[in-house]
């Protein structure tokens, strides 16, 4: 273990607990005396600033930190900063959103406990060894469910926190079997060093069902059905900046996982070298084990899409609506994540393999693109929501009736948020879902992707349904109250500033997605 | 140069939503100036496109890794659907001179609306005409939704889940061809000589050709038509039947056609004398004429009558895409555009000058308000537009209509003689339209002339003359000289048949 290169690695994450730190003090410190909206102010610039300063020392270059054995432990840069910047970015702006909301006394905890998260974040999405991911796993549960439970006097909150809390340690329960299955197997807990175990042991029933469990585990985290059920109750629940924060930065960092995970074992990950006659033998014993894996993916994917969208129809609460097309759009990335190159068996493996990486990197591109710019999309939408909540009293479509006279910047961001979450052109939306699909496409070939992207892309039609239906209210049916909804000025900047963005790399999407290309290099 | 009617209509989308709420007056005059603007644009690049054929505005790379251009185009076809685009814009901000409710963001989502719809005609690039396709959805549904009368939350609904719907199809083709031609490229031409499978192209061009024609009212996917043209504001009417219908045949003569010619070929078996889709949907636009004609004829709404006429007229529109020869398309093409102005046209009379002022557009009430005496103006302005949308020579209806039934016979004489029965029954909706709406037998009593003198109708306006004039000048115009459209519609037609479609 070499500490200079621990340091060095985790760098961001230590900004960010240093950041955790300062603010407590702060806050319960200096500010003690001071005014609940001065010292909601001071914590979330503190905040904002522990994001910067964790960007600011994000190592780009890859840098592999060796645990004893001499595998990765976590290798941060390279993919795994763009998640990164992405996590620091979104955390920020949730915590933005803070300013103007009064469900706590205690801002310096919660601003100190979303670093925290976001710590978690950023360590899986680096982790490279089933025990980092565990560790960065919980960080990242452990802080959501306080965060969940943050607003006190809520009934509502405590209510999503205990059941949030409950799946989430039956679903880690889940994850840590799975993980030991897979130790035991491989005997290794090294991502790489597992497919290479597993790929010449061959599949076997207990491989089916590790990677059950697993699937299990990580499908929580990302609301895909049938491990879902806390998502509705939690996003209803838990104050705005924390549901946005649960919806962005959680679902960003647990992608991110994902993908590693999917690069190290449905397409093969790690150092490739040594002869080509033994390359070419591995190649074809993983073709052999892995691929039929990735069936179970499908099969969450296209049960996400299908039930997250068939029941955000029937919903009156806004919160929940946004919780059920999250499930549906963590199954349009799960597509993403479910399709990757599978060999016939016939011809060379190697070169097969080789050929298909340029692909399957575009893929791995358009899942981040998605998942980034869905995030930074939902911060969008929590903030509506959470400014008409506290104006209006409740999340009902209903309290949105008028919004247009009410406030008119909100209505037109709230319109900018739907639309591009429904993927109408030329918002960013569209264009995450355009190039996600093609990019599946041109991976997987044969029916069944096509198949599940057509479906995907008519559940997409279903979808703007019931976005208008809170669009509609917005915008056509007659209020009921008219008086003015007033909105804190950061707030209206922030969310000015995503609705810009979602408009500007709608028009040109091809900023973000070199941004993005630039650390697959 | 006829780029630029993107441009300014967009940004005039976006300063007129940005103009004062409660002052109706500088949102009307700013929409107006913005749309004759674009007219001018239009007529001044149509006449500048005499004897050119393609001409290329822009083209630059818009999102280099997956090869998509940002490519403004116009043949002949481009160039005369941008000047219908270009009249009914005018015409419909005339006719929307009266909403006085959120007049701005009225004028705004109407703007936008107009914006897409230019962009659809000048696109070169597959996936900028989707985006462009799609862009025009929203303020659809919007413009319905909010200034609309029947039923109008389920009409813009409808109208906007049923395009989505069609738009989803086309975007599953889309991806398809994109993949299975493995080019880099999405520009149409590069598409069209990517050398797509036979076999891929014989389950594609369905798919897109249904997902384009439902916009274009193809049977029996018309539904969302009628109510949704009857809910709509009188300029959303006028739009929607004018301009927003050709989007869809515009897409399947420029996608599903251009892209899947052999879409098209025979399937090598034939079902009661089926054997291609081309038959098929040269007997859905058959079916879908007859069917509309007879469903009008039986309205009691007078809006509904002209929605159900739009389905009728723009089956000619798909029937004449399925001729696959010269004269079929030229008389579709330009069909496309008579049936803009005309349906215009009739929208405009029924929804403004005389719903606006009657209140109701129901015939048993109509019958009972004299409005031939009342409002000689609406009345004879329906006369010459009911004439026009009959078919009678002179107007542009004939012309086109006698083109696309000329080319269905040398295709397939059953189509012409078929399709003989909607222009029959074309002739008597119009007829008992016009009976029951302004020329009642039915003398009024000294009471009710007392009672009308008592409650006269709002006089006509200028913006409504102004309106009427442009439009019926538009269609007499091209009926009595039609080769002001067709010495550009040929041109571009005869290089369409001689790419094989592209």
């Amino acid at each position: 273990m070499n500490y200079v290169a621990l340091f060095r690695a985790t760098l961001p994450e230590t900004a960010l607990e240093i950041a955790a730190l300062l603010v407590l003090v702060v806050d319960l410190g200096f500010m003690r005396k001071a005014a609940l909206q001065a010292r909601i102010a001071v914590a979330a610039v503190l905040g904002v600033a522990g994001c910067a300063a964790a960007v600011a020392v994000l190592p780009l270059e890859r840098v592999g930190l060796q645990g004893p054995d001499g595998l990765d432990l976590l290798a941060t840069g390279g993919t795994a900063a763009a998640a990164q910047i992405a996590i620091l970015v979104l955390t920020a702006l949730t915590l933005l959103l803070l300013i103007d909301s009064s469900f706590t006394r205690n801002p310096g905890e919660y601003v100190a406990v979303v670093l925290m998260a976001a710590a978690g974040g950023l360590i899986i999405s680096a982790a490279q060894d089933l025990l980092v991911i565990f560790v960065g796993l919980e960080l990242l549960s452990l802080s959501l469910y306080i965060l969940t439970a943050f607003a006190k006097k809520s009934g509502k909150s405590a209510e999503a926190a205990i059941k949030y809390y409950i799946f989430g340690a039956m679903s880690a329960a889940f994850l840590l079997f799975g993980f030991s299955y897979f130790y035991g197997l491989a005997g290794s807990t090294n991502l790489w060093k597992i497919e290479v175990a597993i790929s010449q042991s061959g599949p076997s029933p207990l491989l089916f069902v590790a990677w059950i469990l697993v699937v299990a585990g990580l499908g929580f985290k990302v609301a895909a059905v049938p491990f879902h059920f806390w998502a509705p109750d939690t996003y209803e629940g838990a104050p705005a900046p924390a549901a946005a924060f649960i919806a962005s930065v959680s679902k960003v960092a647990s992608f991110a996982l994902i993908l590693t995970i999917g690069t190290n074992w449905l397409m093969v990950g790690g150092p490739i070298e040594g002869e080509k006659s033994a390359l070419e033998a591995l190649m074809r014993q993983h073709y052999q084990t892995w691929p039929k894996l990735g069936v179970i993916l499908l099969i969450v994917a296209a049960a996400s899409m299908i039930f997250g969208n068939l029941a955000a129809l029937a919903q009156t609460s806004v919160r929940r609506l946004i919780a059920y097309s999250a499930i549906a759009h963590a199954g349009y990335i799960l597509l993403g994540v479910g399709v990757f190159p599978a060999h016939s068996g016939q011809g060379s493996a190697l070169k097969f393999f080789i050929q298909s990486i340029g692909p399957y990197l575009r893929l791995n591109e358009a899942v981040l693109y998605y998942i980034i710019t869905y995030g930074l999309t939902t911060i969008g939408a929590f903030g509506v929501v959470g400014v008409v909540e506290r104006a209006a009293g409740s999340d009902r479509m209903d309290a949105f009736l008028g919004l247009h006279k009410r406030n008119p910047i909100l209505a037109a961001v709230l319109l900018v948020f739907f639309l591009s979450l429904a993927g109408i052109p030329p918002l960013v939306g569209f264009w995450a879902k355009f190039n996600l699909f093609a990019a599946v496409l041109a991976v997987g070939a044969g029916p069944i992707p096509f198949t599940l992207v057509a479906l995907a892309v008519a559940f997409s039609a279903v979808s703007l349904y019931y976005y208008l239906q809170v669009l509609k209210r917005a915008y056509v049916m007659p209020a009921a109250d008219e008086s003015p909804i007033r909105a804190h000025p950061v707030t209206l900047a922030v969310l000015l500033l995503i609705a810009a963005a979602v408009l500007v790399l709608g028009c040109f999407p091809a900023l973000l997605q070199s941004w993005i290309a630039s650390f697959f290099k | 140069m006829l780029a630029w009617t993107i441009y300014i209509s967009f940004a005039g989308a976006l300063i007129s939503a940005l103009l004062p709420k409660d002052k109706p007056m500088p949102a009307r005059w700013f929409a107006l100036a913005v749309a004759v603007a674009g007219l001018g644009i239009a007529i001044a690049g149509y006449a500048a496109g005499f004897g050119q054929a393609r001409q290329v505005f822009i083209d630059v790379l818009w999102v280099p890794s997956m090869g998509i251009h940002y490519l403004l185009v116009a043949d002949g076809i481009s160039r005369v659907l941008v000047l219908l685009t270009g009249i009914a814009a005018v015409a419909g901000v005339l006719f929307s001179w009266n909403v006085d409710l959120r007049t701005n963001q009225f004028f705004g989502f109407y703007l936008a609306l107009i914006g897409g719809v230019y962009g659809v005609f000048l696109s070169g690039d597959l996936f900028l005409l989707f985006v462009f396709y799609e862009i025009a959805i929203v303020p659809k549904y919007f413009l319905i939704a909010i200034w609309g009368s029947t039923r109008r939350q389920y009409g813009a609904m409808k109208l906007v889940l049923y395009s989505f719907g069609g738009s989803a199809m086309v975007l599953i083709g889309l991806l398809a061809a994109y993949t299975t031609a493995g080019s880099h490229s999405t520009t149409l031409a590069d598409l069209a000589h990517a050398g797509l499978p036979v076999s891929f192209q014989m389950w594609c061009f369905p798919l897109v050709f249904v997902g384009f024609g439902i916009l274009a009212g193809l049977w029996p996917f018309h539904t969302w038509a009628p109510t949704g043209h009857v809910a709509a504001p009188t300029a959303a009417s006028m739009l929607l039947a004018g301009v927003v219908m050709k989007l869809g045949a515009y897409g399947c003569l420029r996608v599903a056609m251009g892209l899947f010619p052999h879409g098209l070929d025979p399937w090598g078996f034939s079902f009661i004398g089926i054997g291609s889709w081309r038959d098929v949907f040269a007997w859905l636009a058959v079916i879908g004429i007859v069917y509309g004609a007879l469903v009008a004829l039986a309205q009691t709404d007078f809006k509904f009558v002209i929605g159900y006429s739009s389905v009728s007229h723009m089956g000619f529109v798909l029937l004449g895409l399925m001729t696959l020869n010269q004269i079929g398309l030229d008389g579709a093409v330009l069909q496309m555009f008579s049936h803009g102005i005309i349906a215009g046209l009739l929208f405009a009379i029924v929804g403004r000058v005389v719903y606006d002022r009657t209140h109701t557009r129901q015939f048993a009430e109509l019958e009972t308000m004299h409005l031939a005496r009342r409002l000689p103006f609406a009345a004879w302005a329906f006369v010459g537009a009911g004439i026009a949308s009959m078919g009678l020579p002179g107007f542009s209806g004939f012309v086109a209509e006698l083109q696309v039934l000329v080319g269905a016979w040398r295709a397939n004489p059953w189509w012409t003689a078929a399709s003989g029965i909607g222009i029959i029954v074309g002739i008597a909706y119009i007829w008992r339209a016009l009976q029951k709406a302004f020329f009642t037998d039915a003398l009024p009593t000294a009471h009710t002339l007392e009672a009308e003198q008592a409650h006269p109708f709002s006089p006509i306006t200028w913006p409504e003359i102004a309106g009427v004039a442009l439009l019926g000048a538009s269609t007499l115009v091209v009926g009595l000289y039609p080769r002001i459209l067709l010495d550009q519609i040929e041109p571009a037609v005869k290089a369409l048949l001689a790419g094989g479609m592209q």
